[in-house]
């Protein structure tokens, strides 16, 4: 079945979202996200959209049902690489992703996740997921 | 004046993608720039979404028009569910009856330029919407 | 006017077989009055260019069963036109030096017709369907001409809105819009659509929108100036807006438009320092000779790794 590719990153999980999501797609991903969040203690979820070249209400829904689970799994979410023609219409829908942490790409998203952990545990533990 | 039409079903999420490709395309070929294309295919996925999950699905009609010498895209959403009882209330900013943001119909009508609902308690809803390049 | 049939391939006979000599009296005709326009077209380029349309024109003649310049049978005709409008179009012709180009063809031509004179019917005839060809050509061309001007005009409108949005990168990641004079809801667009796609294409993730130089601001350029930074803010950039005179302030208050937790300062130099300080650097003043100071130096320091 297809499914949506979850990948390690040093103490991050990275997402990147290619296909054009569907109900059931939404849902078995959600559960493989948090059922990995649990099992490695990520820290972090980098959710990569540059792929898409639109999101609605769905999707945008699922973005945030996503950001507030990891949240209460202890892991913070950045949603990186959201495309020009996608932020203005998602603004214009009325969907501003509260609560949602943004970078421009990955590279900067891993970044911004490296400092806020920094700043909530010191600097010690920078080792890799545990399997 | 209308120069081209099409149908396509709304009867599962597949045909939701579907949609929104068409409508990709349609634009394109209007010459939409990138962030009108993006308006409109995002609206019809909202649109095509709401016709599937409340009214059982549904038809989706495509119209390039033609008016005084501007081109525009128009795509009527039609479904022969429960109807909507309050209008008004459906188009308010976050109202759902389901799982959702509450933002399919009152969003897509920020997307567009016309936007018009008929519905009727018991024999459907009916929603077009059109976008001048 | 109703096209006309074509009365079996005399004028096209004639074109045929005075081809040369029509050739030479109308380039004549057209360089004697080119004073007008002096050295922007030499006349072997315009020779060459009458001698492809009187080639195409002859061919069409041949085929055509009509004076009906739209129909199919004139293609070749109209394609040639078509291309030479929006050639001259560009080099800023006339559009009474574009209708001139085919008019002038009626002299040469009428005077051959006469010289071979035969019976007065078909000199009438004839006449009378070189003088439709050739005016409806005209018009053809006028209106490709006038065409090809507005859609000139339109492009040098869009560079020029372009041109009025320009986007600088102030320091690496760090981008500044300077927005100058009144703001309609359409430049604004433009502009904040234009500044998302440099945020992308820099990788900034700091805009500066400096709005020193606008002197007001209405309902829907403060929305459209709202909704850019929070369409920045999704794609991971952050929007400082800078230069808010006192009369914008009060509008926005009075508009009660939230600004939510975008950062504004009162000038352009407060909102560098903010955006150096945010992406790690720092602004110190430096000694650069024995007991004097260089004014304000930037010092860009890498955040650390
Ligand atoms: N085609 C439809 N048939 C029946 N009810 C509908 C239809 N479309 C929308 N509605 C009603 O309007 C409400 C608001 O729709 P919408 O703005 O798309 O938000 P959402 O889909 O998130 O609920 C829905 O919850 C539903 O009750
Ligand atoms: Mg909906």
């Amino acid at each position: 079945m297809e499914r949506i590719p979850i990948l390690r990153m040093g103490p991050f999980l990275l997402v990147t979202i290619q296909v054009d999501l569907h109900d059931r797609l939404v849902v078995t991903f959600q559960d493989d996200l948090t059922e990995q969040i649990s099992r490695t203690g990520a820290r972090g979820v980098l959710i990569d959209i540059s792929a898409l070249d639109m999101v609605d209400s769905f999707m945008g829904r699922m973005i945030a049902n996503i950001a507030g689970m990891s949240r209460i799994l202890d892991a913070e979410t950045v949603v990186v690489g959201m495309r020009p023609a996608v932020a203005i219409t998602l603004v214009e829908l009325g969907l501003a992703l509260p609560g949602v942490r943004t970078a421009l790409d990955v590279e900067k998203g891993m970044e911004l996740l490296r400092a806020s952990r920094g700043l909530r545990l010191g600097k010690e533990e920078d080792g890799d997921l545990e399997d | 004046m209308t120069s081209k039409t099409d149908t396509l079903e709304v009867h599962s999420s597949t045909d939701i993608v579907l949609i929104r490709q068409a409508v990709r395309k349609w634009t394109a070929e209007l010459g939409f720039s990138l962030v009108d294309q993006t308006k409109m295919i995002t609206a019809a996925s909202e649109l095509a979404r709401n016709a599937l999950e409340y009214g059982g699905g549904g038809e989706v009609r495509f119209e390039q028009l033609e008016k005084s010498g501007r081109r525009g895209l128009r795509l009527t959403f039609e479904d022969h569910g429960p109807g909507i009882p309050d209008i008004e209330q459906a188009l308010t900013d976050g109202f759902t009856t389901g799982q959702g943001m509450g933002l399919g119909l009152s969003g897509s009508r920020r997307l567009v330029n016309e936007f018009e609902i008929a519905s009727t308690v018991g024999e459907g809803t009916r929603v077009t919407i059109t976008r001048w390049k | 006017m109703s096209a006309q049939g074509l009365k079996k391939g005399r004028l096209a006979g004639i074109v045929g077989n005075h081809e040369a000599e029509i050739l030479a009296n109308w380039v004549g005709e057209q360089t004697a009055v080119k004073g007008r326009r002096g050295a922007s077209l030499n006349e072997s380029e315009l020779r060459a260019q009458c001698e492809a349309f009187l080639r195409a024109f002859r061919e069409s003649l041949n085929g055509a069963a009509s004076t009906d310049v739209e129909s199919n049978e004139w293609r070749a005709v109209r394609g040639m036109l078509d291309e030479l409008s929006r050639a001259r179009a560009a080099k800023g012709f006339s559009s009474s030096e574009m209708a001139f180009f085919v008019m002038s063809l009626k002299r040469p031509l009428f005077g051959l017709l006469r010289e071979i004179g035969g019976d007065a019917q078909s000199l009438a005839d004839t006449t009378w369907e070189a003088t439709e060809i050739l005016d409806r050509m005209a018009l053809f061309t006028t209106e490709v001409y006038q065409k090809a001007r507005e859609e000139i005009i339109a492009r040098q409108q869009e560079e020029m809105l372009e041109l009025s949005t320009p986007v600088v990168t102030l320091w690496k990641g760090i981008l500044a819009l300077p927005m100058i004079g009144t703001l309609d809801s359409a430049r604004t667009q433009t502009m904040m659509e234009s500044l998302l796609q440099t945020i992308l294409d820099t990788g900034s993730s700091i805009a500066i929108i400096d709005i020193t130089g606008v002197p007001t601001v209405d309902t829907l350029t403060a929305q459209h100036l709202l909704k850019t930074v929070t369409a920045a803010r999704l794609m991971g950039a952050e929007c400082i807006l800078s230069g808010i005179r006192p009369q914008i302030a009060q509008t926005i208050v009075h508009l009660g438009l939230d600004l939510g937790g975008m950062i504004t300062k009162a000038s352009l130099a407060d909102a560098f320092a903010v955006a150096l300080e945010r992406t790690g650097r720092t602004i110190v003043r430096v000694r650069t000779g024995p007991g004097r100071e260089s004014t304000a130096t930037a010092i860009g320091m890498d955040p650390p790794a």
